[in-house]
């Protein structure tokens, strides 16, 4: 059974709906990576699994439950995590706490989850008093992903992880994103730099006007030449 | 020397008193907006409420028969604040939640607390009069007096008990705030949501119990506030309404949705006024003695008339939203 399975999900934000009958699973090994042009639905697929829009038909299963229009604060302590695009850190609060409000709905002793998030990054290790405000946006982005990484996710949905970086941290936070993977955590992402993610995506989706286009390994959707033209840009 | 203990009395203590007032009513308005993103026009009658709390318990304290060694409006101020927090919880789950459960933008929200405060004032009028009353009850207050002949006075200091305890408690409430804010969980998850709500929802924290706590700390505190203020001046049904400018002014001066600015733009705004008002002859008096003939002090040197003392809160303020409409601290009024 797959750790999360979208079937012909239908919603929006109370107007015509985005989202037109979305399918989608993916396992907790997999590398998830959602691409399509503005406007496909992409974002707003994420959000309908995060509960942060109405959804209207269809079933999102996640360990083995219905969770659509379920609350973030039922769905973090199930194993669900969501780095948004935008404003995705506390800006005046330290990165430790930025990442203690990640571990919010946690109850136990989280001091090795944190140790473990300041392995992956090292950096933020340094910088844990600072405001997350004052670090550069790769490492916002790091901190971001950090607080996410706090509640123990079993599912990691990163909202373009990449946008507004430079190209050498777009290729830093791949591979970040490939070592949370094989750490055991299962990765949705949607993101613009469609080729360079879908090389490493085990599970790729092409969405357009709410619904999948193409579905396949990312390698696979790359050598396609039909997506590849309509798509990728040639 | 007389003139610098006149002043420490007319100013110094007099403007702690007042800024000790403003700031805890400040922090109030400022954690709500920082929370719920909308100006609390009530505040003020909350604090009146919440005074009027304190009046009743400490009636009942006096009707028992029980004398204390303090003034009971102080003995009884731990009751009023968990009362008045629930009062204050009351009221948002009756007036300001149906509100926000339909979406209603913070225009809404401010205009739906003026029907608050008019409904405060009109059932305190109901239940109380609309006359004015002491709430010393049974205890009259005691006076200090710090002689000053040591130093060449002829007058002494003077400080009542009901000021020096309501600088200690001031004092006490400030330093649990800001251990709150940045030791315990739920103080934190407070800094989050005001700091970027949408984030703090997506970690999964409870932003409807921070909501709550948020209520409960804004009460609490406009109780002891409002006491404050009636063991001041006097209890009255629009005791707290009269100063919600100035305290508005502090919250804004101090930084929108920034617990510290509110407590520094408390503190700033009553200085000012009671600065303002004061009246410089005395200080300078002396002076009359080297100036020439004909050019003697006149003998009110005052910037402002105490009756328009609430302009100067309206000045800082005005000036604030020109030079820096972030406030002192970096707050969030956007």
């Amino acid at each position: 059974m797959a750790l999360i399975e979208l079937k012909h999900v239908v919603g929006g934000y109370g107007g015509a709906p985005i989202l037109n009958g979305v399918n989608m699973a993916i396992e907790q090994s997999d590398i998830g990576v959602i691409v399509g042009p503005n406007g496909a639905g992409k974002s707003t697929t994420l959000k309908a699994i995060f509960g942060l829009l109405r959804v209207t038909g269809g079933t999102i299963e996640f360990g083995g439950r219905n969770v659509a229009n379920s609350l973030p604060d039922a769905l973090v302590p199930m194993g669900l995590s969501f780095v948004p695009q935008e404003k995705n850190v506390f800006t005046s609060m330290s990165v430790e706490e930025n990442l203690e409000m990640g571990a919010f709905t946690r109850q136990d002793d989280f001091s090795d989850t944190m140790d473990w998030v300041y392995q992956m990054f090292p950096v933020l290790a340094e910088k844990r008093r600072q405001p997350a405000g004052e670090l550069s946006g790769g490492q916002r982005q790091m901190v971001a992903m950090g607080r996410a990484l706090m509640s123990k996710p079993t599912l990691l949905m990163l909202d373009e992880p990449s946008a507004g970086l430079s190209p050498r941290y777009v290729t830093e936070i791949f591979e970040t994103i490939v070592r949370v993977n094989k750490e055991g955590v299962g990765i949705l992402m949607v993101e613009q730099n469609a080729r360079q993610a879908l090389a490493f995506a085990s599970r790729g989706f092409v969405l357009a006007n709410g619904q999948n286009r193409f579905t396949g390994t990312g390698p696979e959707l790359i050598a396609d030449p039909e997506v590849a033209k309509s798509f990728l840009g040639g | 020397m007389d003139e610098l203990i006149f002043f420490i009395n007319r100013v110094l203590i007099s403007g702690t008193v007042l800024g000790s007032i403003y700031a805890l009513g400040a922090i109030g308005i400022t954690l709500i907006f920082g929370i719920l993103r909308f100006a609390h026009f009530a505040h003020g009658d909350m604090m009146t409420m919440g005074a009027f709390v304190s009046f009743v318990l400490a009636s009942a304290l006096a009707a028992a028969g029980i004398v204390l060694p303090l003034p009971t409006g102080f003995v009884v101020l731990p009751v009023a604040m968990i009362i008045t927090a629930i009062l204050a919880l009351g009221l948002d789950k009756g007036f300001y939640a149906p509100l926000r459960a339909r979406g209603a933008r913070p225009v809404t929200l401010l205009i739906a607390s003026i029907g608050v405060t008019l409904m405060i004032q009109g059932l305190i009028r109901l239940i109380f009069g609309s006359g004015t009353r002491s709430i010393y009850v049974s205890a009259p207050k005691d006076i200090f007096r710090f002689d000053m002949s040591w130093i060449g006075g002829s007058r002494p200091i003077n400080i009542t008990e009901p000021q020096l305890i309501m600088f200690v408690v001031t004092a006490l409430l400030v330093v649990a705030l800001h251990l709150f804010l940045t030791r315990s969980r739920l103080g934190k998850a407070m800094r989050a949501m005001a700091d970027n709500a949408d984030l703090a929802q997506v970690s999964g924290i409870n932003t409807a119990l921070v909501v709550r706590v948020t209520w409960v700390i804004a009460g609490s505190l406009a109780c002891v506030a409002g006491t404050m203020l009636a063991l001041d001046v006097a209890l009255m049904p629009d005791l707290a309404f009269n100063i919600v400018l100035p305290i508005f002014a502090a919250a804004i001066v101090g930084g929108l949705g920034h617990a510290y600015g509110a407590i520094v733009g408390g503190f700033l705004i009553a200085f000012a006024e009671t600065l303002a008002v004061f009246n410089w002859t005395a200080v300078l008096r002396p002076l009359n003695n080297v100036l020439p003939e004909g050019m003697a002090l006149p003998a009110n040197l005052a910037l402002v008339p105490t009756e328009y003392k609430l302009t100067v809160a309206f000045v800082i303020l005005v000036i604030t939203l020109l030079v820096r409409p972030t406030g002192i601290f970096k707050g969030a009024s956007t």
